[in-house]
Order: structure tokens, then C-alpha cells, then sequence
């Protein structure tokens, strides 16, 4: 047995090793951990030309069965040893969580965190696809049709699979494609560069649970191979910033999730309480290592900007990397160095214009940007802007950052732009009635709620079930 | 089929010694006032010494000249590069690249049907029948092949329908970005194979790598009676010729990829196999023209086997002298194989590829 381990692709299921192959490896140490075969966009083209049939070998199991299989998948997801790659190699979940720490950056204790969310996700999964359907009764997605609420209802599938170009930064966005397994969709995956882990252990524990091997394409490939999974599978998910996505803003089989712009919103009535939300806010900001598209990028008050944002400073300003195994660890370090110094670079730029300043920095034992045990990591940096319209005042990075902006309530809604999430701090009936009217607000937290929290039966950038399936109209003759 | 066999010193030996004559025999008919061109008479003339006495081996044409200067066939006329033997015959011109501006040319008279005659022996009856029909698509217009392939398959009997690409548009739109004009170009090509395979008895297909992977995906070649392929014009790593030869041939196929250009001619590959990881060899048609793979940075010197290096090309025939023309591909040196007792080049792809991205184009 080679001692790296080698992960194949898997074309329905079927582990095939190319002649093409890239090492994935420690961003700290430089150690080889896997390597990794990829493959161009013709194979991609040619299997998904087949795909029906990992669709037929799902279509054999009832949606409740799935379900149960799910459930199976997320427990071993979370505690078995599956396997890693084809050539022997094991994978326990200690392993993962290492592994993962050590290409993308996240701390052990974040890593594991993410794997929670995954487990939560796989073993509620009747009450994810409740939400998502409605309390559809699920036999109907058996026969295709069937009656409930006093009416006919029948279903289409609007895809041969779920096409998913993966990050390298977040292992949790995994869980958006796992209700595609009990929705009966086979899932072609290409993972992100450095973190084939996740969805390959995915994809594993699915298959240890029960699940036909035929439903899961897995393709390291390139651009042009990330083209023909977007273009050739019916749906798609892409995750990127907005220069990756923006040519498929216009596709409705493409869903696209990009940078959030998530923001708390304080209301008049609740802005004298100021200090009691600081915690929320600093959470908001900063869990996951600040990388979530979740993560509040932005916090806007009526006032107190300056002392919000000063106390939040005084929160986040001493948080220092730690070591990745530390439980501790609120910082994630970068797998590409030189991503945390264009960050750093643009933070720098666009705080020479006037009207921003960089609160962090008085409670910052040095700069943002910090070197510790081999990794980058970027300190949280709290930015005071005096005008919505700084450039700094609605950015999203890849750390704990936020910018802290007054604007009148009534202004609010008119200026943030569109949000994934906003909670917003407000027991006014008139400014609820304004929020829950927007259509820029993709997920609404009302009242002390943080941006982070996660509702398994809410839709999240979109509803999977609306996404692969259609409702026909339907007679039949009794 | 060729054998896989390698070479015996011998025949290293006989093959190195055919090639010193040659040289010899090449360099007198070039450098020779009765017969040869005003370029090279000229060119002798200004450098002070005689090549027609002086040259005497292969290994002096590395010595004595410097590289060829493509410029040379961009900014002159044609008629400095006839032959005084030649004088009075019309001439083919065909031309290069040139994706921008004036375009490589190279005048000939019948050099390409020496080269794609002595290709025939090459490929096999079962693959290519006699008798029969070829589809070509891929660049035509100014170019030798389009010219090429239709004498080969003439030489077998054969009659060949051809379909037109211009890569020069093609390279202008990826450049420009113009993806998705690129992309319907494409279509528009393989819509009109597709109607031809649709329609005639076909055996043949000469295309290139992206143009064949396109083609099988609107059609399926074998049902479609393509028993073999003849392919190049772009980079084919191990792994994409894996691909083509498990996927979109389905090892039922015969698949012979090529390495040419208007400047040498024809490079054929020794047979590509699992066990050489799917590597493909080509061997220059020497003595006619010869290939070293050298060090980038110093020319002179060439690079150890199975080592990376620029390639550079000597072709030696009474229509066209050109000695040490530095491509714009490198290449992995490989040792002779037999029927070939030279040295091959292998995995040719654009010069400097590991370092920047090239545009190779769909074609």
C-alpha cells in the first residue's frame, strides 16, 4: 500500500485513477497528504450522458427509506472509519478533522464544528425535507402523484443531477446538497482544490449506509470541466465570489452562492440597549473563523456607531491565532498566504480614503495580517465608516470583519443592498412590516438572533426542493 | 502494425551515417550556384564561408549555423527560396500560424507527397481500408495539409471529403474572449461532419484532438463506420490520449497521432500503449528533416532522454534548406524505437506551457 493515500474520481461510483493527478498538502508544513486524480470536462460530458441510471438505482428506495439511509450516512460521517481513496487507506473521523485542519486553514475545534452541522443536517433530514416541501406527504415523490390538502399533486424532477462546484474554505456548505440524495437526484460533485475531505467522506459514509454507489459522480477537474457540470446536469450550485459567478446570474438552473453581505440591523426602539447586543454581534462576525456567508459582514445602527464599534473592537481586537489543535481557536489560517495578503492589501487600500477607520487596530498587539507557526492568519479587523457609501462599509473578506455605519432607520432598507441574512434588532411593528417586505433580505432573523444561526427546516439561499422539482397539474381518470 | 522493439547500435549507426550524406548531398545542392537558392547563395556569400566544401556532417550544421530566423519567411518573397533547379515551375505556397499579420510561408513542389507517401506504409489497411473515404476536418486553406491528406489518401485509393476550420479566427476569438462564439464556430464545423458521416461512406478521419472529442459527442464514430483516425495539430497529454483512446474511441479505433507542420512535414508516433503510460513518441522523417530536443537557454547543448526541452527542427530537402529552426514547442527527448533509429520527441506541447497559459485554441 502506497503510504499516500490516492483519491480517484468516482464516475457513478466507480473509483477511476488518472494519469493526471495533484498533491494536495499542508499549508503550514508542506506535507504531502493525498493525491488526487483529475479529469477533463469530455469524461464528465460522457458520464452525465449515463446519469439516468444512478437516477433509476435512487428511484428503487422510497423517499422515507433515503431518509433512513441519511440518517445511517450521518452517523458514520461523524464517527465511522471510511475509506479514503483506492488504495487502502482509512480515513477515522480524528483523521478528517486533522486533515482538514491542516489544508484549509480551520482550526480543529471549527473543523469539528462544521462536521456537527453535516451530522445535524444528514440526521434531521425529515425534518429538512419537511420544511423544504412543506409537509408534502412523500409518497407522492414515490408515485409521482398522489392527493393531500384536498387536492391532486403531482411532481417532476427538473434534473438528471445536482451539479455542485465546491469551495476550498468551508466545509459546511456541504450540507446544502445533501437533501438531494432522499429528493432522488444524483449528485455530480467537483470539489474544491484543497478540500476533496469533505464531500469525498460524504459520499462514503452514503455508500456505507446503503445508498447505490451509481448516484455520486466525484470529478477533480478544471474550469472547463466545472463548465460542463454547470451546463450539462439541469441544477447546479456554484460557490465563488461574485468575478466566478457572475456569468450565471442570469440561469435559473444555477444557483449561485457567493459572498453574503449578512448584516444586523438595529432598530430606533432598541439602540439605547446597545451594549447588551455586542456579544451577538461580535459572534455574528467572527464564528467560523469569520468565513461564512452567514458571518455579518456589516452592522447598522442609527447611532453609537463609534461605541459600537469600539466595543466590538475591545472584543475581537485581542483574538490572536492559537494552534490549529487548540480548543480555544477563534482565528483559521490561510491555505494560500497570498490570499490573506490581498486581503490585507485591499482592507489597507480603501482605509486611505477618507471617512473609515480601522477601530481594531488600538486593541491589535500588532498588524492584521500575522505569521505564526508556518500559517497566515488575519486578525479581526472592526472598521468604523462615517458613510454607507464607503467602500469599506459593505465588503465581505474571508476573516472576522465587519464595518460598523450609522444610518437613519428609515434609510436602511434603501441602502444595505441585498443580504443573505439580516437580524435585525427591532420590535417595531412598522420597521418589521418594512423588513419582511423587502425582497433584499434572502433570510430574516427578527429580534436578538444571531446571523449564524441555522434553522434545518428553513430554505437556505434557495429551497432544494423548488430547485429539483416542479408541480404539474394532474387528472386522472379514478 | 510497428514492432515496439528497440534499436540496435548498428542500425543507430547506419541510420546516423545515411543521414551524414545527406547532409552532405543537401547542403552542396543548396549552397551550389547550378542548383541552388538565391537566399542561401546570398546568405553564404555575406557569412565568408562555404558550406558546400565545409559541411560534412549533420553535426557540423549544428556547429557552423545559427538558428533559422522565421523572419526570414515572413519578410522576404517567395521567389529567393526557388532553387536554381526549380526555376520556372510554379510553386505551392503554404503558410503557418499567423494568427496576426504576415504569415510564415514555405514554397514546395512535391515534398509533401514524398513525406505523406512514405506515411502510407505507416498505417494499417485495417484501420484505414483501401479503396475507400476520408473525411478531413481541420485546417485547410493555405495550409500543406489540406493538400497532404488528400495525396494520401489518393496513394490508397482513397477519396477524401474535407471540412474547413480557421484556427487564425478561432485563436482571435478566444484571445478576444468570445467564448461563446468560439463555441458555435465549433458546432458549425462538427454540424457539417456530423451531415457528412451522416451521409457518405466514411473510413478515415484526419482532425484534430478537441475536433474528434466534439465529433463523438454528436455521433457514434464507430456506427458511423470510422475504423481510423489520424490526429494532431495540439497538445495531447498522456492522459487526454488516454482519453481519447478509451472514451471516444473505445479502443475499437485505430488512432495515429501526428506531430507536423508546414516547415517539416510529417512526424509519425510509434504506437501508443497502457504500458508507456499513453506517452506519445513522434520520430521526424529523416533524413528529410530531423529533430533534437535542446536546452532552452543554451541551444547548443541537448537535453538528456526522457528530460524536457525546446525543439528544434533541421529540414533537409532539395526544395527547402532550413537548419536549426527553434519551434515554439517543447518536448520530452526520447531514445530511438524501432522502425526508428533516431531520437523522438515526446509530449510536444507549446514552449513554456508549465509557465504561462496558451492559447491552443478548440481546434
Amino acid at each position: 500500500m502506497s503510504s499516500i493515500p490516492h483519491i480517484p474520481c468516482l464516475r457513478k461510483g466507480a473509483p477511476y485513477e488518472s494519469l493526471d493527478q495533484i498533491e494536495i498538502k499542508g499549508y503550514s508544513d508542506g506535507q504531502t497528504l493525498a493525491s488526487v486524480s483529475t479529469v477533463n470536462g469530455g469524461i464528465i460530458r460522457r458520464d452525465l450522458r449515463r446519469i439516468d441510471q444512478g437516477k433509476a438505482a435512487l428511484r428503487k428506495f422510497t423517499v422515507d427509506q433515503l431518509i433512513d439511509i441519511s440518517a445511517k450516512a450521518g452517523e458514520a460521517f461523524l464517527n465511522g472509519s471510511l475509506p479514503l481513496g483506492d488504495k487502502g487507506h482509512t480515513q477515522s473521523p480524528e483523521d478528517y478533522i486533522r486533515t482538514l485542519s491542516s489544508t484549509s486553514g480551520l482550526p480543529h475545534v471549527m473543523v469539528k464544528r462544521n462536521m456537527d452541522k453535516i451530522y445535524h443536517a444528514l440526521t434531521h433530514m425529515r425534518t429538512v425535507l419537511t420544511g423544504l416541501t412543506r409537509g408534502l406527504d412523500f409518497s407522492i415523490l414515490d408515485k409521482g402523484y398522489g392527493a393531500q390538502f384536498g387536492t391532486r399533486i403531482s411532481y417532476y424532477s427538473t434534473a438528471k443531477a445536482l451539479g455542485l462546484v465546491m469551495p476550498s474554505n468551508s466545509p459546511a456548505v456541504n450540507s446544502l446538497w445533501l437533501p438531494a440524495i432522499p429528493l432522488k437526484t444524483p449528485v455530480i460533485i467537483k470539489p474544491g482544490r484543497e478540500e476533496p475531505w469533505t464531500p469525498y467522506r460524504l459520499i462514503q459514509s452514503f455508500i456505507a449506509a446503503g445508498c447505490p454507489a451509481e448516484a455520486f459522480g466525484f470529478y477533480p477537474t478544471d474550469h472547463e470541466g466545472a463548465g460542463v457540470i454547470l451546463d450539462s446536469c439541469g441544477r447546479a450550485l456554484i460557490f465563488g465570489d461574485q468575478n466566478t459567478t457572475a456569468q450565471y446570474a442570469n440561469n435559473p438552473g444555477i444557483q449561485i452562492h457567493g459572498p453574503g453581505f449578512s448584516k444586523i440591523l438595529v432598530g430606533d426602539d432598541q439602540i439605547e440597549h446597545w451594549p447588551d447586543f455586542i456579544d451577538l454581534m461580535a459572534a455574528s462576525i467572527s464564528e467560523n473563523g469569520g468565513r461564512s456567508c452567514i458571518n455579518a459582514s456589516a452592522v447598522v445602527v442609527p447611532k453609537y456607531g463609534k461605541e459600537i464599534a469600539d466595543a466590538l473592537a475591545k472584543k475581537l481586537g485581542p483574538y490572536k491565532p492559537t494552534r490549529p489543535d487548540d480548543r480555544g481557536a477563534r482565528l483559521s489560517g490561510f491555505a494560500n498566504p497570498k490570499m490573506a495578503e490581498y486581503i490585507d492589501g485591499a482592507i489597507e487600500q480603501d482605509l486611505k480614503e477618507s471617512g473609515a477607520e480601522d477601530v481594531t487596530a488600538h486593541y491589535r498587539d500588532g498588524s492584521r495580517k500575522v505569521e505564526f507557526e508556518g500559517g497566515t492568519y488575519l486578525c479581526p479587523t472592526i472598521v468604523h465608516c462615517d458613510s454607507i457609501a464607503h467602500p469599506l462599509a459593505n465588503r465581505e473578506f474571508l476573516c472576522p470583519y465587519a464595518s460598523v455605519v450609522e444610518v437613519p432607520q428609515s434609510e436602511m432598507l434603501e441602502k444595505i443592498g441585498p443580504s443573505l441574512v439580516v437580524s435585525a434588532i427591532t420590535k417595531d411593528p412598522d420597521f418589521t412590516e418594512m423588513l419582511l417586505d423587502s425582497d433584499l433580505i434572502e433570510r430574516l432573523n427578527l429580534g436578538a438572533i444571531p446571523t449564524m444561526k441555522i434553522s434545518w427546516d428553513q430554505p437556505h439561499e434557495g429551497n432544494m426542493f423548488e430547485f429539483l422539482y416542479k408541480r404539474r397539474s394532474i387528472e386522472r381518470e379514478e | 502494425m510497428m514492432s515496439t522493439e528497440s534499436v540496435s547500435n548498428e542500425a543507430i549507426q547506419q541510420a546516423r551515417e545515411q543521414l551524414d550524406a545527406h547532409v552532405r548531398e543537401i547542403v552542396q545542392w543548396h549552397f551550389s550556384p547550378e542548383t541552388g537558392s538565391p537566399f542561401w547563395l546570398d546568405w553564404a556569400e555575406k557569412s565568408g564561408w562555404n558550406p558546400a566544401q565545409e559541411i560534412e556532417s549533420f553535426d557540423d550544421i549544428i556547429a557552423r549555423f545559427p538558428h533559422f530566423q522565421d523572419e526570414w519567411l515572413r519578410d522576404l518573397q517567395p521567389d529567393v527560396w526557388v532553387p536554381q533547379a526549380f526555376k520556372g515551375q510554379p510553386f505551392n505556397v503554404f503558410e503557418t500560424g499567423g494568427t496576426t499579420g504576415m504569415p510564415k510561408q514555405r514554397i514546395g513542389w512535391t515534398d509533401y507527397k514524398v513525406d505523406y507517401s512514405e506515411f502510407s506504409e505507416k498505417i494499417s489497411d485495417d484501420h484505414f481500408p483501401r479503396d475507400h473515404y476520408w473525411l478531413m476536418m481541420g485546417p485547410t486553406g493555405p495550409r500543406r495539409l489540406r493538400l497532404a491528406i488528400e495525396h494520401l489518401a489518393n496513394v490508397r485509393g482513397c477519396s477524401c471529403y474535407f471540412i474547413d476550420l480557421d484556427p487564425r479566427f478561432v485563436k482571435k476569438l478566444i484571445a478576444d474572449k468570445k467564448f461563446d462564439v468560439a463555441r458555435s464556430y465549433m458546432d458549425h464545423v462538427i454540424d457539417q461532419a456530423v451531415t457528412i458521416l451522416k451521409h457518405r461512406k466514411v473510413s478515415g478521419v484526419f482532425t484534430t484532438p478537441k475536433l474528434l472529442e466534439a465529433l463523438s459527442e454528436k455521433i457514434d464514430l464507430w456506427e458511423a463506420g470510422i475504423r481510423g483516425v489520424f490526429c494532431g495539430g495540439t497538445t495531447m497529454d498522456p492522459q487526454y490520449t488516454r482519453f481519447l483512446l478509451e472514451e471516444v474511441l473505445e479502443n475499437r479505433i485505430g488512432f495515429y497521432p501526428t506531430y507536423g507542420n508546414t516547415l517539416m512535414g510529417l512526424a509519425a508516433s510509434v504506437p501508443v500503449t497502457k504500458e508507456d503510460n499513453f506517452s506519445i513518441t513522434y520520430y521526424a522523417p529523416q533524413p528529410r528533416a530531423v529533430l533534437r530536443v535542446v536546452d532552452a537557454e543554451k541551444t547548443d547543448e541537448v537535453k538528456d532522454y526522457d528530460e524536457w526541452g525546446r525543439v528544434e527542427l533541421t529540414t533537409l530537402t532539395k526544395e527547402f534548406f532550413m537548419p536549426r529552426f527553434l519551434e515554439r514547442d517543447e518536448a520530452l527527448r526520447r531514445e530511438p524505437r524501432a522502425p526508428y533509429a533516431w531520437d523522438g520527441v515526446a509530449q510536444v506541447r507549446p514552449f513554456g506551457a508549465m509557465e504561462k497559459k496558451i492559447v491552443e485554441g478548440v481546434y
